[in-house]
């Protein structure tokens, strides 16, 4: 006879570590079920860690966890061929306890947080595909795994199982996503000597600094480039939406070499060696694309229920949220011994009424509008480097004739207005 | 323990088909070797059933000594008899290096008269030396899957003892003139007291390669095209008695099944020799096989990454290299044999 | 019934291992620890054995305290007990010293349950050195059979195991007198998947731990360090070739080059 459990978490990533550390904590008998070969081995991100919701979990974590750096420096390049504006913010108060975020390299991190869980009672099983729901009378009772004898039981099973989430399709809770709902990322860990990540991004030890890459990153499709200080590694990648990949007929590995290339970002990366190549994808259609996160015995959780936050770079942050709320809903739910779906939808009214709901709802709008007008990212980028370049270019012309110079640049009259129209547009998905 | 007993460097010579192993006329060359350094004899242990001829082998390549244990209950190895005989002859005279083949069977020896003497024994030795004086053997050897190479020292125990990889050392030139002392030896044993039986020894020729255990391995990348012209691969690595190998893009594209994928996300492997041809060279495939021995590679683009990760590379199109090395090795592969083979004539002429 | 016992070691996994250029010593954290290769196949032919023979599989391994999870993945394998033997007195054992403790370890476990037959890994990744298996045997004064790729038969009843030991070009058939040891190649058997119960086992599993103290007869001066004839006198990094020579002339001419420096590796086309 298969043996059951109170629940099943399908994925150890954050969200589902989450949710299993929260259960257990709670006396609740869980079982946390992973793929790879340990939690982390197959999750990729580019490594921003956030210390508040994270602190919601494990409060002070950050004495014990396996982190790289506290960042203590943001910053953002909007970059065009050979030149790039800055934007910075470097606060030593983010150095401090208890910190503003981290990075973190995922592998290290995740087996310490599923360890967690594991010391609060969650028994977590490795090397285990749920290739799906076992589903009686309406109601997810179960998951079959890919094992032999591989059939086991549950009250509620809670799908951590990332941004394709099989068992949610299969259920019926989603569609497949399109290619302009999810983001592709590739990134590189590149060894480099601690003293001199520290000297080229003047830091000191134990100060960690992110860069934000916009523009041509990208080859000026819709997405991002990133560069993070680890301990001893530098985290390089880049994502861009998969339509713009096929649009453009891209490998993502061409462009993530594209980028180590780039003379604003080689550099930095210079005489490091790759010791990692990851792959993954992000989902980022936002709002409009969540899924419906609750039925009767099962909830969605993480990625699988497309919390990302693409415009902030957010995910982690929310897929643990979601984990912890999960978890509250259904501590709820055995009290009263009732999973059925209207019981377990006051996860999504949790969810809703969190900070990933209300975020959600801020951008809902701006990925994909930035998708449908490329011109952001392949034409302003590179006039605002023009005018950068125009302006502080010291060649005798007056700084009247370089205005004039930059306004002439914009274009003709109606490109103006075009522009000026765009902004206001950008404004309106971003306010 | 008077170290000043034990004197010698020894070899047990084992017995391979009616002759003297390789590895054991390889062993007497290294062995003469640190015999002379440390102004002593040489001397070869030689236990079988009808060897006593071979003993005299054993000197024209360089024994001073040889201690034949000749008797039907050593008509085959076998750990328990062969130990008996060892165990007794070391007794007897002391040795202060015995030294073995790494072969199966100088392992499984060598490994149960360690324990039994007491003594320490280094595996696998590929370079060999003893200090003079004191007459410290020291034994050194790949470690850790070969990324380091490590000395083993035995400073308290003798006889110092170590396995030492065939194909390493090399034998002496044969001198007929040589001439030595033949010690025959004997120890009781019944063979009704032995514990295990060999019931039939099957000869195998078949060498099937596989990818994690070849010597040899062809890999090809999408630079060969198509799966027509992955065939190249396939004829290449038949030619050399390698294993097929592939690049993840490879795999995918479904022109071989994944057991061939080297790479991160494939198998890595550790072959002696390492062909990368049409492969890029991104990372996740070199850290497949970085290790290997000899890593060629053959690449259309004089800028592919894979020329920073190979010993030696050809710019070149594969379409046309590797016929002419197919061709080539076809001619050459059987003269290497050949050549091998008539050393081994000679050998035991 | 059967009593296996295989004896097990946790490894870092020497295929990924990276070494630190400048010191010359083992970057540990580059590679994960796993089940030393060889040793999965040993126990998982003792696990075909009892479903085929019925009895008990336990395992045994010395080693830090994070060695219970190679233990576990035994389990997963389909082991039922599975014992560890943790003290700083094993510390820099050599392949005498780590016999001696096993043996220890083992006998103490006969004592709970006569043991029938013991299996290792031909060898270990890290080691390298197939000593330990054999030395286990000659403590025990059982026989030893080296290099098995075959089990062709066990007889309790009539005390015998027939099986094939690997050859250089072949193998041979040889019958032992039980108890006796194995130490098996890869090639004996394929890893089966586990099945999820196994994996649920293992995850709740709890080896038994016993430290030097609790190990009976032992000779205090037989282990670790002190007890390892052999001793590390120095390491240093095998020359590593400059790398990316490219080899110059007509296609002819680079071919007859490739052709030289690959039969200059005679040994592998003899």
């Amino acid at each position: 006879m298969p043996e059951k459990f109170d629940c099943i978490v399908v994925g150890a990533g954050p969200a589902g570590t989450a949710c299993a550390y929260e259960l257990a904590k709670a006396g609740v008998n869980v079982l946390l079920l992973e793929r790879g070969e340990y939690p982390g081995a197959k999750n990729v991100m580019g490594g921003v860690l956030y210390r508040k919701m994270m602190e919601d979990i494990i409060p002070e974590f950050y004495k014990e966890a396996p982190l790289e750096r506290p960042i203590v420096e943001q910053r953002f390049m909007m970059m065009d061929k050979e030149s790039a504006i800055t934007f910075s913010y470097k606060g030593l108060e983010w150095g401090r306890e208890p910190y503003n975020n981290f990075t973190v390299l995922r592998a290290k991190f995740d087996q310490w947080f599923a360890e967690k869980a594991v010391e609060q009672g969650a028994l977590l099983v490795c090397e285990t595909v749920a290739v799906e729901c076992i589903v009686e009378n309406g109601r997810v009772v179960g998951v079959r795994t890919d094992r032999p004898d591989g059939d086991i039981y549950a009250d509620v099973v809670v799908l951590a199982d990332g941004v394709n989430s099989l068992l949610a399709k299969q259920l019926g809770f989603h569609r497949e996503w399109r290619p302009d709902e999810v983001a592709l990322a590739t990134m590189e860990i590149l060894k480099l000597d601690k003293t001199v990540i520290e000297d080229r991004f003047n830091l000191e030890p134990n100060q960690g600094c992110t860069i934000e890459i916009f523009g041509d990153a990208t080859k000026g499709i819709v997405g991002t480039g990133f560069l993070y200080t680890n301990k001893d590694t530098l985290s390089i990648g880049v994502g861009t939406l998969l339509s713009g990949l096929i649009k453009h007929k891209m490998k993502p590995y061409d462009l993530l070499e594209y980028v180590k290339n780039h003379p604003m970002i080689r550099p930095y990366i210079q005489g490091s060696e790759p010791v990692e190549y990851l792959a993954h994808l992000i989902p980022e259609g936002g709002y409009h694309s969540i899924p419906k996160v609750a039925g009767n015995g099962v909830l969605v959780v993480g990625d699988a229920a497309q919390l990302v936050n693409a415009i902030h770079r957010e995910g982690s942050n929310m897929a643990m949220t979601s984990g912890r709320l999960a978890a509250e809903t259904i501590i709820m739910a055995k009290a009263q011994n009732d999973f059925s779906e209207s019981m377990l939808d006051q996860y999504r009214m949790k969810l809703m009424e969190s900070f990933i709901g209300q975020d959600l709802k801020k951008y809902k709008d701006a990925t994909h509008h930035f998708e449908r007008f490329p011109q952001y990212f392949e034409q302003y980028i590179p006039m605002m480097n023009r005018a950068a370049s125009q302006m502080f270019t010291v060649d005798g012309a007056s700084k009247w004739e370089k205005q004039q110079k930059i306004w002439r640049d914009l274009g003709s009259a109606k490109q103006k207005f075009k522009l000026a129209r765009d902004m206001m547009k950008a404004w309106k998905v971003m306010k | 323990m008077n170290f000043d007993d034990y004197r010698g460097i020894w070899v047990y010579l084992e017995v391979k088909d009616g002759n003297i192993a390789p590895v054991s006329l390889e062993l007497l060359g290294a062995g003469r070797q640190l015999a002379d350094k440390r102004k002593t004899e040489l001397a070869g242990v030689l236990i079988g059933s009808g060897v006593k001829p071979l003993a005299q082998t054993a000197v024209t390549y360089g024994a001073d000594v040889v201690y034949v244990y000749d008797d039907p209950i050593f008509a085959y190895y076998r750990t328990e008899p062969y130990m008996r005989a060892l165990l007794d002859c070391c007794e007897k005279h002391k040795p202060e290096v015995l030294l073995y083949g790494a072969t199966p069977t100088g392992k499984d020896l060598a490994s149960a008269i360690a324990t039994d003497l007491p003594t320490g024994l280094t595996a696998d030795t590929t370079i060999l030396d003893i200090e003079e004086d004191t007459g410290l053997l020291l034994a050194s050897r790949p470690a850790f899957g070969g990324n380091i190479m490590a000395t083993i020292l035995c400073k308290k125990y003798r006889p110092q003892m170590a396995t030492v990889r065939p194909k390493v050392m090399k034998a002496l030139p044969p001198d007929p003139s040589r001439t030595g002392r033949i010690v025959e030896e004997h120890i009781a044993l019944r063979e009704e007291e032995m514990r295990t039986k060999v019931l039939e020894i099957v000869r195998e020729t078949t060498k099937k390669a596989r990818i994690d255990e070849a010597d040899i391995i062809v890999a090809g990348g999408k630079g060969m095209g198509s799966k027509e012209g992955f065939q190249l691969i396939h004829q290449l690595a038949e030619v050399l008695g390698g294993a097929v190998g592939a690049s993840r893009d490879v795999v995918e594209a479904g022109w071989i099944d994944h057991h061939h994928q080297v790479g991160q996300t494939g198998v890595t492997v550790t072959p002696k020799i390492y062909f990368a041809i049409g492969i890029s060279g991104a990372i996740q495939h070199v850290v497949g096989m970085q290790n290997s021995e000899l890593i060629i590679a053959i690449n259309k683009d004089p800028n592919a990454p894979i020329f920073q990760s190979c010993h030696y590379g050809i710019v070149g199109d594969a379409f046309e290299i590797i016929p002419l090395l197919i061709e080539r090795f076809k001619e050459e592969i059987p003269k290497v044999k050949a050549a091998a083979d008539v050393k081994e004539e000679i050998r035991h002429a | 019934m059967l009593h296996i016992v295989a004896c097990i070691k946790q490894v870092p996994d020497t295929k990924i291992i990276k070494m630190n250029p400048k010191t010359n010593t083992m970057d540990r954290a580059s590679a994960p620890a796993i089940l030393n290769p060889y040793d999965a196949h040993a126990v998982e032919e003792a696990v075909r054995l009892k479903k085929k023979y019925g009895g008990t599989v336990s395992v045994l391994t010395m080693g830090p305290p994070p060695a219970v999870k190679a233990i576990k993945k035994c389990i997963e394998l389909g082991a039922d007990e599975g014992y560890m033997i943790s003290d700083r007195a094993f510390a820099g054992a050599d392949t005498l010293a780590t016999s001696y403790a096993l043996t220890k370890a083992l006998e103490k476990i006969a004592k709970q349950r006569p043991i029938d037959l013991v299996i290792c890994g031909k060898m270990t990744i890290d080691g390298d050195t197939g000593q330990v298996g054999p030395g286990i045997a000659r403590r025990l004064n059982i026989p030893p059979l080296t290099g098995v790729k075959k089990v062709v038969e066990i007889n309790k009843e009539k005390g015998y195991a027939i099986v094939h030991r690997k050859l250089e070009d072949g193998y041979e058939v040889v019958q032992s007198t039980l108890p006796c040891l194995f130490t098996v190649e890869k090639d004996i058997n394929d890893i089966s998947f586990a099945p999820l119960p196994n994996m649920i086992k293992a995850a709740r599993y709890q080896p038994t731990i016993w430290t030097a103290d609790d190990l009976e007869d032992v000779d205090r001066k037989q282990l670790g360090l002190k007890g390892s004839p052999t001793i590390v006198s120095k390491v240093w990094a095998p020359p590593k070739p400059e790398g990316g020579e490219l080899l110059e002339g007509s296609t002819k001419e680079k071919v007859e080059q490739l052709l030289s420096l690959v039969l200059a590796k005679k040994e592998l086309f003899q």
